[in-house]
């Protein structure tokens, strides 16, 4: 085959060039500004290069309230709303009248606004001078008396969190699983019939370990979007999240950057490369795990 | 003889007993199933509720109402009206449309490049372009915030759009997609005299319209509900995208208290991807399947 060396170049030209302007730069840059020690926005200097920026952060009170929120936000919801998701798609792999209209109802938390249904749950769990939300009404109705679940106490605001962050990510999870347990091969059910094998031993050893990359694909993208989870709580408790004590780690890093408490792009550096390193040895020891526990055919 | 019919009497029964059981659990899954479909519901019937209810019904109701007996449309007007709700769709719908238009354009040219074209040093363009995947948004943010402010761009479309018209997953989906191309094809138009550009537009892009719509999609999808990056870039109402819009009508417009109102933006904004949603389920569910990620 002919080479069209040139030609080829043109054609990937507008990819590099944004690439390299919004991707490549900005990584090679943000490892210079996490180092730089008191830079200044406005007028572009700094006193020095160390380790000052990072060490900042970590002693910063907010960071560590962002640090245990988004933890506990990973340590609930990624297994909750993986186990969910389990017996959901189960459940629709075992009906076929109605099937596709249950489908369609459970996929259509992904195609909406973040923010905008943020603010109905909002509405639903927020006491009001007016009526103490929908929500308090049926913990009234079963004997239990008000909470605010917005402005109250930690753990209300942090259940609001973790209900709301379930409802957003199970659609992705049920539909990957759904298809993942359509693609069993339908004789090793057949096989399991014929011997008589219960129904949670055919789960159990049949089913299970055929969805088994699915499930771990799951955890893993489960993992990394908990981590970097930020508009859900916005849309709960509005920009000012270091007030509500409800901050995320992806969070810390933009109210530095930007707004009221913005302006330290070296301190948003730092707590993002901190935020990176979780994450990947989050990954890989997931990938670890794996290793012993999934079967890949 | 005896012995026969009663085995198969036995039969029977065992057959019916397994019958019933069936019957039994399924049912338990349809009410499990029914449960969950209804937690997904209820938000949206919520917000559509208490759209039209009018503000004096909505706030006398200390026990709140499921159903209302005099709807009205007061809130959608007053949501039109008093915020510059029709601005705020507009800019997202321009950003939304110019956004996914360019991106189309340079990942299909990027994905034309690698599956079809030869040229040195592919394989390590290509593992870079790969290995570019796995940079996490957050940590390029910051500088291209700084990019786009030190260029003027903020509240400008271009500042907006710039960041996010090429994405590496695409080009990554694209590529594969053309491989399945058959070289042939290629050879005969080549044959003819047609060139690369041309050859790409009448054979690859109508073959693989499917891909490219679904990819399409996605990134409609990821507009509309973008978040962050406007918030960072705009900062005049004006240029406002929907996310950005919702923010501030919750912090200040229509006071605090016009939640009916507040509803009726939710609905307005909500309506045009469920809408989106609802007439290309299939193409949207398999695309997400294959290439989405959230969650």
């Amino acid at each position: 085959m002919e080479n069209n060396n040139r030609k080829a170049w043109l054609y990937l030209l507008p990819a590099i060039l944004f690439l390299a302007a919004f991707m490549v730069y900005p990584l090679i840059d943000v490892f210079i500004y996490s180092f730089e020690e008191g830079y200044n926005f406005a007028s572009q200097t700094s006193f020095g290069t160390g380790w000052y920026n990072f060490s900042y952060v970590l002693h910063d009170t907010y960071f560590l309230q962002a640090v245990k929120n988004t933890m506990l936000l990973v340590v609930i919801t990624v297994p909750v709303s993986t186990v969910l998701a389990i017996l959901i798609a189960l459940g629709l792999s075992s009906i076929k009248p109605l099937r596709k209209l249950y489908q369609t109802i459970y996929f259509l938390p992904y195609v909406t606004n973040t923010l905008a249904v943020g603010l109905v749950f909002m509405i639903l769990f927020k006491p009001t001078a007016y009526s103490d939300g929908l929500v308090n009404l049926l913990i009234n109705w079963f004997g239990g008396s008000s909470v605010d679940f917005i402005d109250g106490p930690y753990w209300a605001k942090m259940f609001v969190l973790c209900f709301y962050t379930i409802w957003v990510v199970l659609p992705f999870k049920i539909l990957l699983l759904t298809s993942a347990i359509a693609s069993v091969d339908q004789s090793y059910y057949n096989a399991a019939k014929v011997d008589g094998t219960s129904s949670f031993r055919i789960f159990y050893k049949i089913t299970l370990p055929m969805i088994s990359p699915t499930i771990f694909y799951l955890v893993i993208t489960g993992f990394i979007g908990a981590f970097k989870s930020y508009s859900d709580a916005v849309a709960l408790f509005g920009t000012d999240l270091n007030a509500a004590g409800m901050n995320t780690i992806v969070g810390y890093v933009y109210d530095m950057l930007y707004g009221d408490s913005g302006g330290y792009p070296s301190y948003a550096s730092a707590a993002a490369i901190i935020l990176f390193v979780i994450v990947l040895t989050i990954t890989v020891i997931n990938l670890l795990v794996s290793r012993k526990h999934v079967y890949y055919s | 003889m005896e012995e026969n019919k009663k085995k198969n009497a036995d039969y029977a029964q065992i057959e019916a007993r397994a019958a019933r059981r069936k019957r039994v659990t399924h049912g338990i899954i349809y009410v499990l199933l029914t449960l969950w479909a209804l937690i997904v519901l209820f938000p949206f019937y919520w917000m559509v509720l208490t759209s039209v209810k009018s503000y004096s019904a909505y706030n006398s109701e200390y026990i709140p109402k499921f159903y209302t007996t005099s709807p009205t449309l007061e809130n959608y007007i007053e949501a039109f009206e008093s915020v510059p709700l029709g601005q705020y769709l507009l800019n997202t719908l321009i950003f939304t449309v110019l956004t996914t238009a360019i991106m189309m354009v340079v990942i299909t040219l990027a994905a034309f490049a690698f599956a079809r074209l030869q040229f040195r040093g592919k394989n390590l363009v290509f593992t870079l372009f790969l290995s570019l995947m796995m940079i996490p948004n957050e940590l390029v943010v910051i500088t291209n915030f700084t990019t786009i402010t030190n260029l003027d761009l903020r509240n400008t479309f271009p500042g907006l759009i710039l960041p996010s018209v090429v994405s590496v997953f695409y080009i990554y989906l694209l590529r594969e997609n053309f491989a399945q191309v058959p070289d042939s094809l290629y050879y005969a138009a080549k044959v003819d005299g047609t060139s690369d550009l041309k050859y790409l537009w009448k054979v690859m892009i109508p073959i693989c319209r499917p891909t490219l719509i679904t990819i399409g999609i996605l990134k409609v999808i990821e507009c509309w509900n973008s978040y962050v990056w406007p918030r960072l870039i705009t900062d005049e109402q004006a240029m406002y995208l929907v996310s950005n819009g919702i923010q501030e009508i919750r912090e200040n417009g229509f006071g605090r208290e016009n939640i009916p109102a507040m509803m009726a933006a939710v609905v307005v904004i909500s309506v045009p991807l469920i809408v989106l949603f609802l007439i290309f389920r299939d193409k949207i569910m398999e695309g997400v399947s294959r290439g989405g990620t959230k969650g």
